[in-house]
């Protein structure tokens, strides 16, 4: 007959040693208890979730299919309230009973609430669960004043989360130094200087005396005698093992819930894990050695114990806004015996900190460069002499060779902190899934799905294991920030970016190319609809001069012509400009607009100024046109009004940029003369109705539009084009045409996510457009008004000066 | 030997943004000048490939890459920096006093690919 397993908890560290339990042979009948009514998620990832980088969806690790098809049975927002030893029964607060032979507690931790008067009021908040983030993302919203008492991971996490959804957000914390618990006195001020650089604003060492407020929080008191308004306040002063079941039950407990090498308690039949527990005298707050205790846990229930739980380094290893951090062994060099050796870049923004002890490695601090950790770790670990490599201790040696120092780490290494994933696992997964690339290796794994500060890691072990190993294509953006289009999207929104060499600064190589400082100017433009910080010197000659560079070095001007539509005062003062400016060439173009060709730079302000039309954008990544055939006004054929919807089109659009040029086309009928299928965006006049196509090309490819939906108003055409521009605005990658969009996405997924999405989805896009749209403007009015005194003007040289 | 007569004034500071060049014309010689963090470097303008106006382009670190083909080279010595495309141009000494740019005109430091 099989044993009854009843674990208690089901957050990371019950579910992952369940995980484990399940790999072993094992006879059990499993159930879990579950206080929260979610399936496990990744708490680890909540403040990205609060920012808006993920939603609650993305963050589950076990969906409920994972429970089913492992036969666990599942009791989600029941708390067992008791445990009778004698009896072996758990009960929940219901009085409902269930037998175990074996139990699990995994009742994990809480957020410790400090005895401050008015803690009790509303909107004081707790960031530890997913209904927390969910009540927080309620309240958060533009301008609201929040304080975050705490200065620790989890605070700044909240902080950060809650910046980014436009919050005026203050952290007070306890002590001298943020996250002092990693961080010493400099490595915590390289972090607050970058905290406050992103405008939170940061007061220590400060003690909350006080909330005030008649029922709702008005603010709060400082020992200091300091008011702060505030709106919301959460707390984050620390967190507290669950142990009342424990101790209830009469186990031995102390700050946690006491275990064994074994992670039994004092009870054998009883075991405990995660943040709950004490282990020799260490209790645990982060995430990576609660893995390891599953894995103990495992093999020992299962009758198969092997090496017992020898207690965690207390490594850290994570990103916060932006800033790697990385921190192990001891932090305070003041111990008799120990030594530092320090480095500072105020200007990169990185600290280094390392203490010897006897020659060996005690501890360290590594502040926005983390990539030599693992030797770190390792000569911790193996408690290396350092004695020949002192002069090299800040700037340890690197293999020439990536990949044999990543072959030369032990099996038991953990690569991935948050997911708990060792060498040991990915190479196992590696060759048993023939794995050859990351995204396999992450479906696979976990490794490398969460914070991605082991992506780098992850690679050069798949290349150094497997000979097939397969760069992703389009992986990175270019070599000068090693992150895909898509992941830069995220960061960028994430960390709240709003310049180019910011990224490149944070996470590139503070160069940049050509390649890489369009597309982050693209990137920048569109997430913050227009309210970037626009650096000129990261565009190419075009977007700076606003005109076409030719291969001579002069220019071509397009005005712009909505519809193709001109008037004969326009083109008599076409025909002036070439004239008085001896234009080499004057050329209807295949998109219904006239170009001059030949203008010199130091000109283009008074050509655009003497002809008085706006630009054509004919030189960008940008809205182009819109080409019509004349519609119903004067074609006898002609079902629908073309040129009035071409040229409303083209000036509801005019003046956005795209990741790739966009081209428009209306006709009147299907007869299309005007070309509408073989556009990025097209529409095609019936009888009664338009259709919206989207995707076609007449260029090095030719491809047939696909058609997003058929529409019976004018209006309702041209909310659809609105919503498909903005939507291949939003989830293009840079320099992707929308033939390629529109393949590699597949229409349907366009039309569910476009036409055929929820309102408020769909409001959203719209919204975002129209945001973008009144920032927006006419680019020629820097003729008049240039963006630096050369942007146009010739320079000449100084009279010589006598030497 | 570089007396002070070889340095030619050519224009103030604030006449090239941050990362970008200006092409000036000097005796007959175009030249491109570019403003790098805190220090300007000069180059010959005409791009050897086709002719392109190497101050139109993007700087990407201490390179040039012509607007034209995306032929890059680098400021500092002049050389082109893919070794599939050897060519080099010219450069020009520069430095800057009381906020004006000097550049000697009269040591190309031409370098031979």
């Amino acid at each position: 007959m099989k044993q009854q397993l009843v674990v208690v908890g089901n957050g990371m560290a019950g579910v992952s040693c369940v995980e484990q339990i399940l790999k072993q042979a094992h006879n059990f009948e499993i159930t879990i208890f579950g206080d929260e009514t979610h399936v496990n998620y990744n708490r680890i990832l909540l403040s990205l979730v609060l920012a808006g980088e993920k939603s609650a969806d993305e963050i589950v690790l076990n969906d409920i299919g994972w429970y089913q098809s492992n036969h666990i049975r599942t009791r989600l927002g029941v708390k067992i309230a008791k445990i009778d030893r004698f009896e072996k029964v758990v009960f929940n607060e219901d009085g409902g009973a269930t037998e175990y032979d074996k139990l699990i507690l995994a009742t994990g931790s809480s957020a410790f609430i400090p005895p401050i008067p008015g803690v009790e009021k509303k909107n004081v908040h707790v960031f530890r669960t997913l209904d927390d983030t969910r009540e927080l993302l309620e309240k958060a919203k533009p301008g609201l004043k929040t304080v975050v008492i705490g200065g620790g991971l989890l605070g700044l996490e909240a902080a950060r989360g809650l910046q980014v959804r436009g919050c005026e957000v203050t952290v007070v914390h306890l002590m001298e130094t943020l996250m002092e618990r990693q961080l010493d006195a400099t490595g915590g001020e390289y972090l607050k200087r970058k905290i406050e650089n992103l405008g939170i604003r940061v007061l220590l060492p400060q003690q909350t005396a006080a909330l005030f407020g008649n029922g709702h929080i008005d603010g709060l008191r400082l020992a200091s005698g300091e008011e702060l308004e505030a709106d919301l306040v959460v707390i984050a002063a620390g967190i507290r093992p669950n142990v009342e079941l424990g101790r209830q039950a009469g186990l031995d407990v102390r700050r946690g819930i006491v275990v064994n090498d074994f992670m039994q308690t004092s009870d054998p039949d009883i075991f405990a894990v995660g943040e709950c527990t004490e282990h020799r005298g260490q209790t645990f707050g982060l995430v990576a050695p609660l893995f390891e205790q599953g894995r103990v846990l495992a093999s020992a229930i299962t009758g198969n114990p092997g090496p017992g739980f020898a207690g965690a380094a207390p490594a850290t290893k994570l990103k916060i806004m932006g800033v790697d951090i990385f921190s192990a062994g001891a932090i305070d060099e003041s111990e008799a015996g120990v030594e530092a050796v320090r480095y500072e870049d105020p200007s990169l923004g990185v600290y280094k900190k390392i203490l010897l002890k006897d020659n060996k490695l005690h501890g360290v601090i590594l502040v926005g460069d983390i990539e030599d950790e693992h030797v770190y770790q390792d000569w911790l670990r193996s408690g290396t002499d350092l004695t020949l490599l002192r002069r090299q201790v800040l700037f340890p040696p690197r293999d020439a060779d990536p990949g044999l120092a990543v072959a030369a780490l032990p099996d038991s290494e953990t690569i991935c902190g948050c997911n708990g994933v060792r060498k040991g696992d990915i190479v196992q997964a590696i060759h048993k899934h023939g794995i050859v690339t990351l995204q396999q290796l992450k479906e696979r794994t976990r490794a490398s799905t969460s914070c991605g500060t082991c992506t780098g890691l992850c690679e050069k072990l798949l290349r150094a294991v497997t000979p097939d190993f397969q760069e992703e294509t389009k992986t990175t953006l270019c070599s000068c920030v090693p992150f895909s289009f898509e992941q830069l999207r995220d960061i960028i929104r994430g960390q709240q970016i709003k310049s180019v060499e910011e990224v490149l600064n944070v996470y590139g190589n503070r160069k940049g190319c050509e390649v890489c400082k369009p597309a982050l100017s693209y990137l920048l433009d569109m997430l913050w609809c227009g309210e970037h910080e626009e650096d000129r010197s990261a565009r190419f000659i075009n977007d700076r001069v606003h005109a076409n560079i030719q291969k001579d070095g002069t220019f071509s001007v397009i005005p712009r012509m909505r519809g193709g539509v001109t008037t004969p005062d326009e083109l008599r003062r076409i025909a002036d400009v070439a004239d008085k400016y001896k234009v080499p060439m004057v050329k209807v173009t295949g998109s219904q607009r006239i170009d001059l060709l030949g203008i010199k730079k130091a000109d283009l302000p008074s050509v655009w100024a003497d002809l008085g039309m706006p630009s054509g954008q004919a030189y960008t990544k940008g809205v182009r046109m819109v080409k019509t055939c004349v519609g119903t006004e004067f074609c006898r054929f002609g079902v629908q009004d073309s040129t009035r919807a071409g040229i409303e089109l083209e000036r509801r659009l005019e003046n956005l940029f795209t990741p790739h040029k966009f081209k428009m086309g209306v006709v009147g009928c299907p007869r299309n003369c005007a070309e509408a299928t073989v556009k990025d965006l097209g529409l095609v006049g019936q009888d009664g109705s338009w259709q919206v196509v989207v995707g076609g090309a007449a260029g090095k490819s030719v491809r047939k539009a696909d058609l997003l939906i058929t529409v019976e108003t004018t209006e309702q055409a041209l909310e659809a084009c609105d919503l498909f521009f903005q939507y291949y605005r939003e989830n293009a990658i840079y320099l992707e045409r929308t033939y390629d969009f529109a393949e590699r996405l597949g229409i349907e997924k366009i039309r569910k996510e476009t036409v055929y999405a929820a309102e408020e989805e769909k409001r959203a896009l719209l919204d975002r457009l129209a945001r973008s749209k009144a920032m927006a403007k006419d680019a020629w009015t820097e003729g008049q008004n240039p963006v630096n005194p050369t942007q146009f003007v010739q320079i000449q040289p100084m009279e010589a000066r006598v030497s | 030997m570089i007396t002070d007569t070889c340095w030619t004034p050519i224009t103030t500071v604030d006449k090239i943004p941050l990362h970008e060049g200006r092409a000036v014309t000097v005796n007959g010689i175009e030249i491109a000048i570019f403003h790098l963090e805190k220090r300007y470097l000069t180059i010959q303008n005409k791009c050897p490939h086709k002719g392109g106006p190497l101050c139109d382009g993007i700087v990407a670190g201490t390179a040039v890459v012509c607007p034209l083909h995306g032929r890059r080279f680098d400021l500092e010595t002049g050389m082109a920096v893919r070794a599939s495309e050897p060519s080099s141009v010219a450069t020009y000494p520069t430095r800057v006093e009381d906020g004006v740019i000097l550049v000697d005109l009269t040591s190309e430091d031409e370098v031979t690919a």
